[in-house]
């Protein structure tokens, strides 16, 4: 929460992956300090994750609302740019159709359906990769908060909406590509998408990314908005009596999110080259508020912190232990929520006296 | 198969012949067996590689009156019939028993049988369908009045018009009200299927399948084209009759199917009704316990499979109890080892039990293996009943029971006895149950277990209609979620009105909209209600709510 | 939660504060940074070891385990021993092109044998493109693919669906067919065929029902009562089945309590193996059926071998054997064959060798690998039995060839692929005469 964490945060993060794009793109593969691009797409995929842990932190940690659906809107951005890839693809695809990607002709489809419109134009898909989580947030937030629904009601409704979402777009008929989604894209913005540079590129655009996310959070969140907004977390009937109206707080609060988990959900796609439905599954968003809990609840620099470590942990563990790293991340999760209650950030903080 | 130039499915074309046969040698049958020297040998083409001369031989061999004719027939049907062609004459039909062989067509020990040369005897659907045919037949006639009126509805699905004489001749016979109906029935059938008989017996033969009233009639009816004037006015008549009753058969059918879905969901969410409702413990391990409980019944039938094979219609009889013991303890170590420091911190506890769910469902899968388990049906748990145009399955009927038990249990508990009592104080006010003498951990312990024990039970029923995999829990949990929420938490009505509210219009939903959309739909106006009552169907009142 | 956490920075301290967050970022680095060793080859197995794909895939990884010892005890490949690495992509689709990408370029796998779904191929399948690698896939998948870096070792939909429907109409005059699938691309892709097919022999629209669920449907008390009435209908039906999975127990369960008997409507179907009915008590099932290139109970040689190695290996003599892991063991073979005749592990090299690469099967026969880079299989129509085995019924003559493009479908009659120089191509329009799309 502090002025100076967040600024380590940023300053690691710009700096670790500036080292990481260097030494990638300068040195040769075998070099002793060459950065395989394994390790840049990978880092990407932890950073567009980061995005997302701290749009769930921005709702739960300061707005108290538990959403258990933000992998929703993460999903929803990634489907906006993965239509905007597929489109891209053009006549390249496997049938070599100019206009209808590989599903759809395989599927028999005659005509783009109406909503592919446009999303071969790079700033409409871009658009509306923020557009449509935010659309989404609104509508859900604006019924769910004027109704007063809190608490578990709110997270189990959450649940259910990203549920719902899940099995549309397993839905063959709904025109996204079903369980397969989307996949095989070739270039980004007119740049191949197997190429380190444009792998560098996306990986720093990532990172920047996380960063604007970082400052606008800690903004709203210091800033008089953000003071009433904690008060909403903290007791919502006494700032109602007090005259302020929760349900706009939370409502704002609540879009804001959608929209940065929306702008990680874009940029996920590209680095890990495939959106499908399983992006909606309810696991997927309990374990984006897990991160957040990992790292520390309520600091925007401890969802970034889980975020990277909890993924970074799954990635070392599946590699080494394939047959057991379900326990390892199951007693991760039972642990740290056991005895570090504020997480990893808790921990740090305690260990240098609350300094950090 | 290569029966005859018409091949209008097999059962017909086999019961054809089989009846033609039989109507000439009935008489003989019962008189003189039949001299084995003169007919050709019935039991050669058992030994073919070619599925229309074994299935031939079958219906050859039922009428022959030989008498091993039964006892082989019963061997292909129990896979214990061999050939062996080793031997230079016609090669030898064997019926397994134990280690040695029978010679099936002398019923003498056969002796210097080389493993290697014995082949079992090639069934497929077609051989399998003769069979039956060459027991129907042969049951109409049967002594026992059940198995004849089974047999009358073999021959009403295949309508043959070839079985009429045989059928006139069983109904002159028949003193059972029931197969004599079944009789008619079948008669009405094989005559409408037909050319023969006056306008005014095709008239009656109508009417009859038109009382019978089922989809059956109404389909065999809307199969016959080109009739005569008034016989055509008269399946127009009943069709569309039928078609009123199979539209209200079909409601009722819905509502059963969504009361047999509504008492899953309500198993699956009894016991979360009680850790989440009650005690307010968000507990994402919950599917995990109704896992634990599914795989408790499996080890039962194992041990019983394995000592004691008489028990295993009792088998989940058994298991109930041990699973609600098995989940329940399990229950009480996570409340003691991880709950208790959670409380107070609804959401931490999420993250924990979900954690939990983790190491579980792999501690399942390093035991027991990834793939499924299998979990047997008891016999009376089986097949199913038709009432009218009805059709309820055993085991979901049995679900239901089950269901309605395991919650006035439930309740019976919660109201009735003193730990009830207890646990509902703690609940509503922990400081002043802990004044009045009640060791507030230890009811915190059983009601979770309580709740854990009943989820449990849950899995008993589950492993009777699903896969028994690690990954039984998770497909529920969500499920279970939503029905205590839409019933309101702390509520068991509301969990069982929930329950079968969604059961059921997600059943109503289902014939329109596809299973997929019906569930989307359902989620949905399940989203618009919680907007509409935050606090579900039946919501707690009074200041316990505002917590 | 509910206090503000505030404090004062102390600029000292925060480097040890986040030494963790670097870690974690570099770790991947790190990981690349292990020498690998150059006298063993290492071969990749990506199979999910937890989640829902767990349950199939699982034994996938064993059987490569069992075949990579056996080929040690040989003696290793090349002078060489094999090395498995064996990571978990957990039934998550992105973490499976991530993990491939892991065993490529950290780990520098010769090749790599795994996925399941179709999903998970598509998703790594940039991956291996981009990177060179070799996939073999072991999976019965829908067609419509020819990558220059995949060797699909299972069936095709017509060296599956065709024939099985084709056994059905002329063995056992089924004139109504329900075409019954879990909602993705495999059921999807193989009922446009069959229904294609189905009606250039003369099936009417009206007696062809298609009906497609979420995946791990459980509740198929409606479905079932459908597939009942459509089939009362007076002719002689059969359901074509394509569900997935989990939903196959509650649907096979569902048949036997509505007491719908295989002589009364036949199921056939194409993603239940020995190890699905593993499952299920048969009894209620016996004479439903199954199309696959491989049954347990083929009586050969080389399967009665190949199921005591599998035994003795497991250390289970109960566990079955199914037509993936015969799929596993073919493409293995046909690897090891085409390394030594390349004489070299370098990809390039392999791919070129592997077409015309012949290896026995389990069923008795020869397998080969194609120009289009799937092999020929003969195709087996099995029975249940009581005891969850099939009784074989009814067998191609000889081997068939896959079509890996379907001249069924409207957007791939014209395509074919032909991976042999000069055309080398993965999906060549007769028509245009062009190599459609992608330049590879």
């Amino acid at each position: 929460m502090s002025r100076l964490s967040t600024s380590i945060c940023i300053g690691l993060v710009l700096v670790g992956v500036g080292l990481m794009a260097i030494l990638n793109l300068s040195t040769a593969a075998g070099a002793p300090l060459h950065v395989p691009t394994y390790a840049i797409s990978l880092v990407g995929k932890y950073l567009s994750y980061a995005i997302l842990a701290l749009a769930v932190d921005l709702v739960w940690g300061y707005g108290g609302i538990l959403s258990l659906g933000h992998a929703a809107f993460f999903a929803l951005g990634g489907y906006a740019m993965g239509m905007y890839l597929l489109r891209e693809i053009g006549p390249r695809g496997v049938y070599g159709n100019a206009l209808l990607p590989d599903f759809m002709v395989f599927l028999n489809y005659k005509a783009l359906p109406w909503y592919w419109n446009g999303f071969n134009h790079p700033a409409f898909a871009m658009a509306m990769a923020v557009i449509v989580p935010a659309l989404v947030a609104l509508i859900f937030g604006y019924f769910a908060f004027r109704s007063r629904v809190s608490g578990v009601y709110l997270s189990i409704i959450t649940q259910a909406l990203t549920y719902a979402l899940l099995l549309a777009f397993f839905r063959n008929d709904m025109g996204f590509g079903g369980n397969n989604g989307m996949t095989d894209f070739k270039d980004i913005f007119g740049l191949p998408l197997q190429a380190d540079s444009t792998r560098v590129g996306l990986l720093v655009a990532t990172a920047i990314a996380l960063c604007l996310c970082l400052l606008v959070a800690r903004y709203v969140v210091t800033s008089r908005f953000g003071q009433v907004l904690i008060a909403v977390r903290d007791s919502e009937s006494r700032t109602r009596f007090l005259g302020y109206r929760p349900e706009s707080y939370k409502l704002f609060v609540f879009v804001l999110s959608a929209i940065m988990a929306g702008i990680g959900g874009a940029l996920y796609v590209p680095q890990v080259g495939i959106i499908n439905p399983g992006e909606f599954s309810p696991a997927n968003s309990i374990e984006a508020v897990i991160w957040v809990a990992v790292g520390g609840r309520g600091t925007l620099v401890g969802a970034v912190l889980g975020a990277v470590l909890v993924n970074a942990g799954k990635t070392f563990f599946t590699g080494a232990f394939p047959e057991f790293w379900l326990f390892a991340l199951g007693f991760l999760f039972i642990l740290v929520t056991l005895l570090l209650p504020k997480g990893v950030l808790g921990l740090l903080q305690k260990k240098t006296g609350g300094r950090v | 198969m290569g029966w005859g130039s018409d091949p209008e499915g097999d059962v017909m074309v086999s019961i054809h012949r089989l009846l033609a046969v039989l109507l000439v040698s009935l008489p003989l049958l019962a008189t003189s067996p039949a001299r084995a020297d003169d007919a050709p040998d019935p039991f050669i083409g058992l030994a073919s590689q070619n599925f229309d001369i074994v299935a031939n031989a079958i219906s050859a061999l039922a009428v022959s009156g030989h008498p091993q004719a039964a006892a082989t027939i019963a061997a292909i049907e129990a896979d214990n019939l061999y050939v062996d062609a080793a031997g230079d004459g016609a090669p030898l039909i064997l019926i397994k028993q134990g280690d040695s062989y029978i010679d099936a067509r002398t019923g003498q020990k056969a002796s210097d049988i080389n493993e290697d040369d014995v082949d079992s005897v090639r069934v497929n659907n077609a051989v399998r369908r003769a069979i039956e045919a060459a027991k129907g037949g042969l049951d109409l006639f049967a002594a026992d009045a059940d198995t004849r009126q089974k047999a009358a509805e073999k021959v009403f699905t295949s309508h043959d018009p070839a079985a009429l004489p045989l059928l006139a001749r069983a109904i002159a016979a028949e003193k059972d009200a029931g197969a004599k109906r079944a009789m008619q029935q079948a008669q009405a059938a094989s005559l409408l299927a037909g050319d023969g008989g006056s306008d005014a017996e095709r008239v009656a033969a109508v009417a009859i399948l038109r009382l019978r009233g089922d989809v059956e009639a109404k389909s065999l009816l809307q199969s016959l084209h080109d009739q005569s004037k008034p016989v055509a006015a008269a399946i127009a008549a009943a069709t569309s009759s039928l078609a009123r009753i199979e539209q209200l058969w079909s409601v009722l059918q819905s509502v059963f199917y969504g009361i047999s879905l509504g008492s899953v969901l309500l198993l699956a969410a009894a016991g979360l009704a009680i850790t989440f409702g009650v005690m307010g413990v968000i507990n994402m391990a919950h599917g995990e316990m109704v896992m634990l409980g599914a795989y408790t019944t499996f080890m039962v039938q194992e041990v019983i499979r394995t000592h004691a094979p008489g028990l295993f219609g009792a088998s989940l009889f058994i298991a109930v109890p041990l699973a609600f013991l098995v989940s329940g303890i399990a229950g009480i170590l996570i409340e003691r080892c991880m709950i208790r420091f959670l409380y107070g911190r609804p959401l931490e506890t999420l993250l924990a039990s979900w954690g939990l769910s983790l190491i579980l469902q792999q501690g399942v899968r390093s035991i027991f293996g990834s793939s499924n388990r299998e979990v047997g049906t008891p016999e009376w748990m089986s097949g199913a009943v038709q009432w009218g145009g009805l059709v309820i399955t055993w085991n979901r009927l049995t679900i239901i029971v089950f269901a309605v038990i395991v919650i006035a249990a439930l309740m019976a508990v919660m109201r009735g006895t003193s730990l009830g009592l207890r646990m509902r104080a703690v609940t509503q006010n922990r400081r002043m149950a802990a004044a009045m003498g009640i060791r507030t951990p230890w009811i915190d312990a059983l009601t979770f277990g309580l709740g854990s024990g009943v989820a449990g039970m849950a899995g008993v029923a589950l492993s009777q209609i699903d896969n028994v995999s690690p990954n039984l829990g998770q497909g529920y949990i969500i499920d279970s979620f939503m029905v205590v929420v839409f019933g309101g938490v702390g509520n068991l009505w509301g969990t069982v009105v929930s329950a079968m509210t969604l059961g059921i219009v997600n059943k109503f939903l289902e014939p329109f909209a596809g299973a997929v959309l019906g569930k989307i739909v359902v989620l949905i106006a399940l989203i618009l209600f919680i907007q509409r009552k935050p606090r579900g169907m039946f919501p707690l009142k009074g200041r316990a709510v505002e917590q | 939660m509910s206090r503000v956490l505030s404090s004062r920075p102390s600029v000292g301290r925060w480097l040890r504060s986040t030494a963790l967050a670097a870690a974690a970022l570099v770790s991947a680095t790190a990981m690349s940074a292990t020498a690998h060793a150059e006298d063993t080859i290492k071969v990749g197995i990506l199979h999910s070891l937890s989640g829902t794909m767990a349950i199939s895939e699982t034994t996938l990884k064993d059987v490569m385990l069992m075949l990579i010892d056996q080929q040690n005890k040989k003696g290793g490949l090349l002078g060489k021993k094999l090395e498995a690495v064996v990571v978990d992509p957990a039934s998550n689709w992105p973490l499976f092109a991530e993990k491939a990408r892991e065993l490529i370029t950290v780990d520098h796998v010769a090749a790599v044998f795994g996925c399941w779904t179709s999903v998970s191929r598509k998703s790594v399948l940039p991956v291996f493109e981009e990177t060179n690698n070799i996939l073999f896939y072991p999976v019965q998948y829908e067609g419509e693919e020819s990558s220059k870096n995949v060797f699909y070792t299972g069936a095709a939909p017509n060296q599956q669906a065709i024939p099985a429907v084709d056994y059905l109409m002329n063995e056992d005059h089924v004139k109504r067919w329900v075409l019954a699938g879990t909602d993705y691309v495999y059921p999807r892709t193989t009922n446009k065929i069959l229904e294609a097919y189905l009606k250039s022999k003369g099936v009417a629209a009206e007696d062809i029902m298609v009906n497609y669920t979420p995946f791990g449907q459980s509740d198929w008390q409606s479905i079932v009562a459908d597939i009942k009435k459509f089939g009362s209908a007076g002719k002689k039906t059969a359901v074509v089945s394509t569900i997935n999975g989990d939903a196959n127990v509650p649907f096979y369960k569902e048949l036997a309590n509505q007491g719908i008997k295989a002589t009364d409507i036949p199921v056939v179907a194409f993603s239940v193996g020995e190890e699905e009915l593993a499952g299920i008590d048969t009894k209620p099932l016996v004479g439903h059926l199954a199309a696959w290139n491989y049954f347990e109970s083929v009586k050969s040689p080389a399967n009665t071998a190949f199921i005591k190695e599998w035994h003795e290996f497991t250390k289970k003599p109960n566990r079955t054997t199914n037509d993936p892991m015969e799929a596993a063991y073919i493409g293995f073979n046909m690897w090891v064959k085409a390394v030594e005749k390349a004489g070299t592990t370098d990809q390039t090299k392999v791919i070129d060798a592997m077409i015309g690469v012949a290896v026995p099967n389990l069923t008795g026969g020869i397998s080969t690998m194609m120009p289009n880079h799937h092999i020929t299989k003969p195709v087996l129509i099995g029975e249940v039995k009581g005891d969850g085995q099939f009784n074989v019924v009814w067998q191609t003559p000889g081997t068939v060839v896959a079509n890996e493009w379907s001249p069924y479908l409207e957007g791939s009659k014209d395509l074919i692929a032909d991976w042999r120089h000069p055309l080398f191509c993965g999906n060549f329009n007769t028509v245009t005469g062009k190599c459609g799309g992608a330049s590879k």
